[in-house]
């Protein structure tokens, strides 16, 4: 008999307004707790929300990048609760007419391009939080992420294995920052995900009784949660017995799931309209205003890496795991052979500043000075080595390749005479290594070569200081 | 500046000290401003050195504010509400805090945990509520203006038991930033008068555009002073039958029945309306409002200020024991039915069901208005200042003090409550009700009613 899994999930994302979503305070991580709040965070008696709405312009973003439809109103609604680190005893959020719905999203996972439906896209404030390790006995509140702003994503459970949905998130992470919605920083939860998961027999239509998984804050976590809760619903159901409806939390430490709470003690949360806030109003020019400013994304762009360029699947992957990233490939690609590109970003570039970031980095050395630096290396004025250094001193101090070659005497040296010289310190150095050379220990020469790159700052033109050198190997 | 011969609101405040703390004490203020409270100087401006009582709910800077409850008893807001911050900046002097039903629940004022503001003109009787306290104030003579709030007739009905004038604007048209929140779509800040005029440059001062406050209207706000001398002259005045049937004491009906005749004399056009949906409004009313005041009370938890009682080491305890000694009877009364109304199972019952209701009210007065009627008038409440104690013990009866009343809240137009007559020595308040921004018809028809047939009326 075989299984088939069906998960959905639900994704909260900080917005990146760097404002709080009803109130002007700073959004900032690790700051002493209660320093960035007021009167309307702190839901102090007669405090109002006004709406921030950077905020919502960009989860705008979010919704149509997501393929969502933008109604022309959506409204606010709180969701009443009560919980020490909610101020007002409700959170302000979007309910029965959320800002985006219908959307899908495509993507690719290990088992081939994938699809998925978006159920919602909604915006919402988020709550503070409980310290509980601060001082034994006692629990702290921290108000300082009251009132951050957030999208909440939800997607329809069209998701069958783990594998799928770590892929999608992924994607999904990739594509919030291309877009410039949200840094994504799952150590700071910028990201959070929650997952709804059930089995039922493969092919079956049935939707059974789903456990929600909380509290997995890396995507190889949920992976893993998702493998093992799917593992733990099979088994009950081998068994013959059911599988109860619940809400499981992920153990970071034992690194598995635990049973939370049962459905029957779910909370009700009352929702009704928000009557502090007007409905909010997207028009259709709003909205093509915006459509029209959406980058292209990163499976799109990657696919075109492959296309256009000619680049392997596994270069368009790193080069487009961020925008800057990828814009800056594009750039250099501009002045230089798109393989040659690719390699000096995966290669020295990305040893400079870290995969897949630095940006800051990279505009230190902007595109068309690493293709000055490339054309240097390519026309052999300098060695691909002494390249690397010449990169270095480029990216620390922001200056063109011809500046540091100039200054630091690095320009290639292929001088038939000058090489000699310094072939002949080397093997006279060490004449054991010749004696081996010449008992037919070639790879010797991979050492000689070291030492003479070494010797002479990597200025020895390499293709000539080796043709040099089996000649006189052969001498002797 | 105003500071010539020193500082009469001190001696203003002086005067309600001896007199409150003496035999005659109608327990009009839960708080007085100190000496260091008040001005040495005011800006020149419409209310320049004018004494002004401000209901507790709105929250003041130097003085407390507890909305008549345990909860928050000796609470001090950091910050000040707009309307407030509007009154000091028109030259106005803050001088206490008034008595209230707690957190505006009531209309009787004997719901305040701070025992009930009385009655100046009888006090055997409530000065009806829940901004009491602030019609006691003007009525006592204590001060000229007040502000108070007005969700369901808080402000119109006691203005009607205290004989003084009034005024709950159009939603929106003063912002409610530092209004602790009752029911957030029906609350408004309201004015109290010993006159139409006086009511009228209050709430003129106070009303306005605020950032602060996403439902407050960025309309202009009309002269209303220069309306109170504009008459009635053209003015087509609607009377809706619905509000003069069953319920309706006599003596009040005779008394409105004088106003109309009086509106009449004065040039206006007297015509019948109906507001078919009429009877529907209070139900409505007391389930959206204690829907809303179900989450707007939440936050009163013990967490983070006010009353902190029970929960060591229990976080269920502490709620429970704290909100159990904090509230008082009447504010647990409408939380429950709130949370009732609002739950899964009962919400389209009830709460969706009562927004229904509020549409088709709504309706009602476009349809009026749409008709070339350019306001209404009715009576304000169906019977003058009841004893204290006489409706406590009955909690339907109370909410019907609000029968013609909680309409202006759920359609959120503009409403004005002017002394009519007498009944027995009690004031009769006649309500006057314009379509939504007419505030400029309602202070002349009830500066109107005001000359004919006000105390100083022939």
């Amino acid at each position: 008999m075989t299984w088939e899994a069906v998960i959905g999930l639900e994704v909260h994302v900080q917005l990146r307004s760097g404002r709080k979503l009803f109130c002007g305070d700073r959004v900032v991580f690790g700051d002493p707790p209660n320093t960035h709040v007021c009167p309307v965070c702190l839901g102090l008696p007669g405090a109002l929300p006004v709406l921030d709405r950077q905020a919502v312009d960009l989860a705008l973003r979010a919704a149509l990048a997501l393929g969502c439809t933008v109604p022309r109103t959506s409204t606010w609604a709180r969701k009443n609760y009560f919980y020490p680190d909610l101020p007002k005893g409700y959170q302000i959020t979007q309910f029965e007419h959320p800002m985006g719905i219908g959307g899908r999203v495509d993507f690719d996972s290990d088992g081939g391009a994938k699809s998925l439906r978006i159920r919602r896209i909604h915006v919402e404030e988020d709550a503070g939080k409980s310290l509980h390790a601060r001082r034994p006995g006692r629990t702290g509140i921290d108000l300082n992420r009251a009132g951050a702003p957030l999208v909440e994503i939800v997607t329809e459970p069209d998701l069958r294995s783990p594998g799928d949905a770590r892929a999608f998130l992924q994607s999904l992470k990739r594509d919030l920052a291309y877009l410039d919605v949200s840094d994504c920083n799952m150590e700071q939860g910028g990201l959070r995900v929650d997952a709804n998961v059930s089995v039922r027999r493969a092919g079956s239509a049935v939707l059974e009784a789903k456990v929600e998984i909380k509290n997995v804050n890396s995507f190889s976590y949920i992976e893993k949660a998702l493998t093992q809760e799917i593992a733990r619903q099979i088994e009950s159901r081998e068994a013959g017995s059911a599988v109860r409806a619940e809400t499981r939390v992920w153990d970071d430490r034992r690194r598995e799931l635990r049973t939370m709470r049962s459905k029957e003690e779910s909370s009700d949360y009352r929702y009704f309209p928000e009557p502090d806030l007007p409905p909010l109003a997207f028009g259709p020019e709003e909205l093509a205003a915006v459509r029209a400013t959406l980058p292209e994304l990163s499976r799109a762009r990657r696919r075109r890496f492959v296309s256009e360029f000619g680049v392997s699947t596994y270069a368009a992957g790193v080069l487009t795991r961020t925008r800057a990233w990828a814009d800056y490939f594009e750039a250099l690609a501009l002045d230089v052979a798109p393989g040659e590109a690719a390699n000096w970003i995966m290669g020295p570039i990305s040893a400079i500043v870290g995969e897949g970031g630095g940006s800051e980095a990279a505009i230190r050395v902007p595109p068309h000075r690493l293709a000055e630096l490339i054309a240097l290396v390519e026309s052999a004025a300098i060695s691909r080595s002494a390249g690397r250094t010449v990169l270095e001193a480029m990216a620390a101090e922001g200056v063109s390749a011809p500046e540091v070659v100039r200054r630091e005497g690095l320009g290639q040296v292929a001088d038939r005479q000058v090489l000699e010289g310094w072939i002949d310190t080397i093997l006279n150095e060490d004449e054991g290594a010749v004696a081996r050379y010449r008992a037919g220990e070639e790879q010797v020469l991979g050492h000689f070569m070291g030492r003479i790159m070494t010797l002479s700052a990597g200025r020895a033109h390499p293709t000539e200081v080796r043709r040099l050198l089996q000649e006189k190997l052969r001498e002797g | 500046m105003k500071s010539r011969g020193g500082r009469p609101w001190l001696a203003a405040r002086d005067q309600i000290r001896a007199s409150e703390a003496g035999p005659e004490s109608l327990n009009a203020f839960l708080a007085l401003a100190e000496d260091g409270d008040m001005p040495d100087s005011v800006p020149d401006g419409p209310l320049s050195g004018v004494p002004v009582a401000v209901k507790d709910n709105l929250v003041t800077a130097g003085l407390p504010t507890t909305c008549a409850s345990r909860l928050l008893e000796g609470y001090q807001s950091p910050f000040e509400a707009t309307a407030v911050r509007r009154l000091r900046a028109a030259g106005a002097v803050v001088i206490g805090k008034t008595n209230m039903d707690e957190f505006g629940m009531g209309s009787s004022n004997e719901h305040s945990a701070f025992g009930p503001a009385l009655n100046p003109v009888d006090r055997n009787r409530v000065p009806g509520g829940s901004s009491g306290g602030s019609a006691a104030a003007v009525a006592a003579g204590y001060v000229p203006i007040a502000l108070g709030s007005d969700t369901g007739g808080s402000v119109r009905q006691p203005a009607a038991f205290c004989g003084v004038v009034g005024v709950k604007p159009t939603y929106g048209r003063v912002s409610r930033y530092g209004l602790v929140a009752f029911a957030s779509s029906l609350d408004q800040v309201g004015a109290l008068g010993r006159t139409v005029y006086d009511a009228a440059r209050l709430l003129q001062a106070v009303s306005g555009h605020d950032p602060r406050d996403a439902t407050s209207s960025t309309r202009p706000v009309p002269d209303l002073r220069a309306a109170a001398s504009r008459g009635v002259g053209g003015l087509v005045v609607g009377i809706p039958d619905e509000y003069l049937r069953d319920g309706l004491d006599p003596a009040v009906r005779r008394c409105v029945d004088e106003g109309v005749e009086a509106l009449h004399d004065a040039g206006a056009e007297i015509r019948q309306v109906s507001l078919p949906h009429t009877r529907f409004a209070v139900p409505c009313y007391q389930v959206l409002a204690a829907a809303e005041a179900s989450s707007n009370l939440a936050r009163f938890d013990g967490v983070r200020y006010g009353r902190r009682s029970g929960g060591d080491g229990d976080l269920g305890d502490l709620y429970e024991v704290t909100r159990t000694e904090g509230f008082g009877r009447e504010v647990k009364r409408r939380i429950v039915l709130g949370t009732f109304v609002l739950s899964a199972g009962y919400q389209d019952r009830y709460y969706s069901q009562a927004q229904r209701v509020r549409a088709l009210i709504s309706a009602d007065f476009g349809r009026a208005f749409n008709d070339g009627v350019h306001a209404l008038f009715t009576p304000t409440t169906p019977t003058p200042a009841f004893r204290l104690g006489e409706r406590l013990g009955n909690p339907v009866q109370m909410y019907l003090s609000d029968v013609y009343t909680v309409h202006a809240n759920l359609s959120g137009i503009p409403a004005m409550s002017v002394p009519i007559g007498t009944v027995d020595g009690l004031p009769v308040g006649g309500q006057i009700m314009a379509p939504w921004w007419g505030e400029e018809t309602l202070v002349s028809i009830g500066a109107t009613l005001e000359a004919r047939l006000g105390e100083g009326a022939g």
